[in-house]
């Protein structure tokens, strides 16, 4: 019983959907502008505060009580109920926001002044404390391979540990996952130290790269491996037992199936767990010491990472360095996001995950 | 409890894939769900488990390609006789079991992340065989489906983009594709629209020839249609569930013996 659509017109207008009406439009601008005018007179008048925070959060009181005066005339008392709850889950959402675009914003305008070319060609071997120039090569060469070393460790033990967590029975699960939930509250000072008396003075190694690699995989697995838990529990158990029926053994059922299945949730873990240990200070300043001058090796001698250079530019007084200090903290932020987005862009790639049908037509 | 090894013909005892269950009881914990079951699957034909919900149907059918001792607090006890050899013994390896019984379910579940092709293909690899002809086993495995003039330009698209019953479809092919002895269906088409029902129930009469089927079902259409014979299950009021009646489906439907399998037959209660 196919219709035939006349397709004779030209494109068809498409209506515009949309939960609010012109009026409602017009009502929420009117009420922005008027709480806008209150609370403005409100603070250089009345109240005994003034400035743009106070200012900023008088409005929004006003316009609560103001939006909510007038919709609830305008409309019943749900619909009213209904626009002022979203109202304050899109500024709820926007103050949280608001916290981190100010933290990026003022670590960009404190350490613009250093951040040129040779900030990242360049180290800090040869730069006084008063001079300007110089760069931070040293420390993103050691932030990447220190993170890189880490990531090695922990995510095959991670990953293992999330598989043993969910795909075997047995009496030792429930201990180990104590375990890991004990470990992921282990203050990463505690890591370093750790690290530091076993790796150093134990065994008698050096500091370096590859020793706070130790201390920051120890910070890593856990996270890694909780979240990857979650992530394989969603993977639905008809794929295992198909897998099985076909006369698959079980750990084939996890490399060939449940895996793949979670693929993108696996690189989420792995992103939460280099998240969780990037910015890490505490544990690398009794691991690998900090240096001003590039070492490019991990396994030897002292290396800088970016927040440890950041720790030690910052206990600087001298301008030059404190601003360096804050370049080196934007091209942290910076590093991140990169790293974030290249994993994101690895886990949709390929096979995209099936779109959600009903379940029950 | 009627022993129905009467169908036994000479020309069954040859071909490969007959299945026999031996004394088969089955507990969930300290509850048993099923008491001395003993049913014989012919060859190449189609046996199906009819009966109300919770009489063991599903409980038995998994007993029979091993899939129940995969739920932790499951038991069993008695045989199964694939081709005489008991697919319990100590010797013999589960995963050799499933390979040569292979299972749909009643939800359809292709693996999200592989293409329908690779679909087809995962009972090989997850056995670790190498197939030669991989292209030759993904055509026959989706045309014995019908499914293959559905899918035949789109094969490296993800299995999960089908409808509910291209992906009912597109496991059937994939559990042939291992070419196996005996196909354990599990309520097939429950949760599939008539049409595709109906594609399913073709696939069946295709595939019946080479390989031994064992259908459970609530739809008493549908065992008649598919079926050559019948196995009615019921379990009474705190009772574990048996077989109240087997035998040729013309007879169990036509001229049931027992009234109980006379009433659920005709819609009288169930």
């Amino acid at each position: 019983m196919a219709t035939t659509t006349d397709h004779s017109s030209d494109v068809e207008a498409r209506r515009h959907t949309t939960l609010t009406t012109p009026k409602d439009r017009l009502l929420q601008v009117s009420v922005v502008l008027g709480s806008g005018a209150l609370a403005a007179v409100l603070c250089t008048q009345l109240l005994p505060v003034s400035g743009p925070v106070p200012f900023g959060f008088t409005w929004l009181a006003v316009f609560l009580v103001m939006y909510w005066a007038v919709v609830r005339r305008a409309d019943d008392r749900l619909a009213a109920k209904d626009r002022l709850m979203s109202f304050i889950i899109t500024a709820g959402a926007a103050l949280v926001v608001l916290p981190l675009a100010l933290i990026l914003g003022f670590v960009f305008i404190r350490g613009i002044g250093a951040l040129s070319w040779s900030f990242f060609t360049q180290d800090l071997s040869k730069t006084g404390t008063l001079d300007s120039g110089g760069g931070m090569l040293h420390a993103i060469v050691g932030t990447l391979q220190q993170i890189g070393l880490s990531v090695v460790f922990a995510v095959p033990l991670g990953i293992m540990t999330a598989v043993f967590l969910n795909e075997v029975r047995g009496p030792l699960r429930r201990p180990v996952r104590m375990f890991v939930d004990a470990m992921s509250g282990v203050p990463s000072i505690v890591a370093g130290l750790f690290i530091y008396t076993v790796w150093l003075i134990q065994l008698g190694q050096q500091g370096s790269g590859f020793a706070a690699a130790l201390a920051l995989s120890i910070l890593m697995l856990p996270t890694i491996a909780r979240t990857a838990e979650e992530v394989l529990r969603l993977v639905p158990g008809g794929l295992r037992e198909a897998s099985l029926a076909m006369g698959a053994t079980q750990w084939r059922t996890v490399w060939s199936i449940v895996l793949p299945t979670a693929r993108t949730g696996l690189i989420t873990a792995i992103v939460l767990g280099i998240a969780r240990v990037v910015g890490e200070t505490a544990p690398l300043i009794m691991t690998s010491f900090g240096s001003t001058a590039m070492n490019s090796n991990p396994f030897k001698g002292f290396q800088s990472s970016l927040p440890l250079s950041v720790y030690q530019l910052l206990s600087n007084p001298f301008a030059a360095q404190q601003q360096r200090a804050y370049a080196g903290a934007f091209v942290l932020v910076f590093l991140v996001l990169a790293l974030f987005t290249t994993a994101r862009a690895l886990g949709n790639r390929g096979a995209k995950p099936p779109r959600k049908r009903k379940e029950r037509t | 409890m009627t022993v129905t090894t009467e169908g036994v013909t000479a020309a069954d005892a040859v071909a490969k894939g007959a299945l026999q269950a031996q004394d088969i009881s089955a507990w969930f914990g300290q509850r048993k769900v099923l008491d001395r079951v003993n049913l014989f699957m012919p060859p190449r034909s189609v046996t199906a488990l009819i009966g109300p919900s919770g009489c063991g149907k599903s409980t038995f059918i998994r007993i029979l390609n091993r899939m129940h001792e995969l739920v932790p607090i499951a038991s069993m006890a008695g045989q199964v006789l694939l081709d005489g050899e008991d697919i319990y013994a100590a010797n013999v390896r589960a995963t050799h079991t499933r390979a040569r019984i292979g299972m749909v379910f009643q939800k359809p579940n292709p693996f999200p992340a592989m293409s329908i092709r690779e679909n087809v293909l995962s009972g090989l690899k997850l056995t670790g065989v190498k197939p030669n002809d991989a292209d030759e086993i993904v055509e026959t495995s989706l045309r014995r489906a019908s499914l293959w003039n559905e899918v035949r330009d789109r094969l490296d698209s993800p299995g999960g983009a089908l409808s509910g019953g291209q992906q009912q479809r597109l496991c059937i092919a994939r559990s042939l594709a291992v070419d196996p002895d005996v196909l354990l269906m599990d309520e097939p088409c429950s949760a599939l629209d008539p049409t595709s029902t109906r594609r399913v129930e073709e696939t069946i009469h295709e595939i019946k020839d080479r390989v031994t089927i064992v259908i459970v079902t609530h739809n008493m259409q549908q065992a008649q249609r598919v079926s050559q014979q019948c196995a009615f299950f019921l379990a009474e009021e705190n009772q574990p569930g048996h077989i109240v009646e087997a035998g040729p489906t013309t007879e169990v439907f036509g001229n049931p013996k027992d009234p109980r399998t006379d009433d659920y037959v005709n819609g009288r209660f169930g």
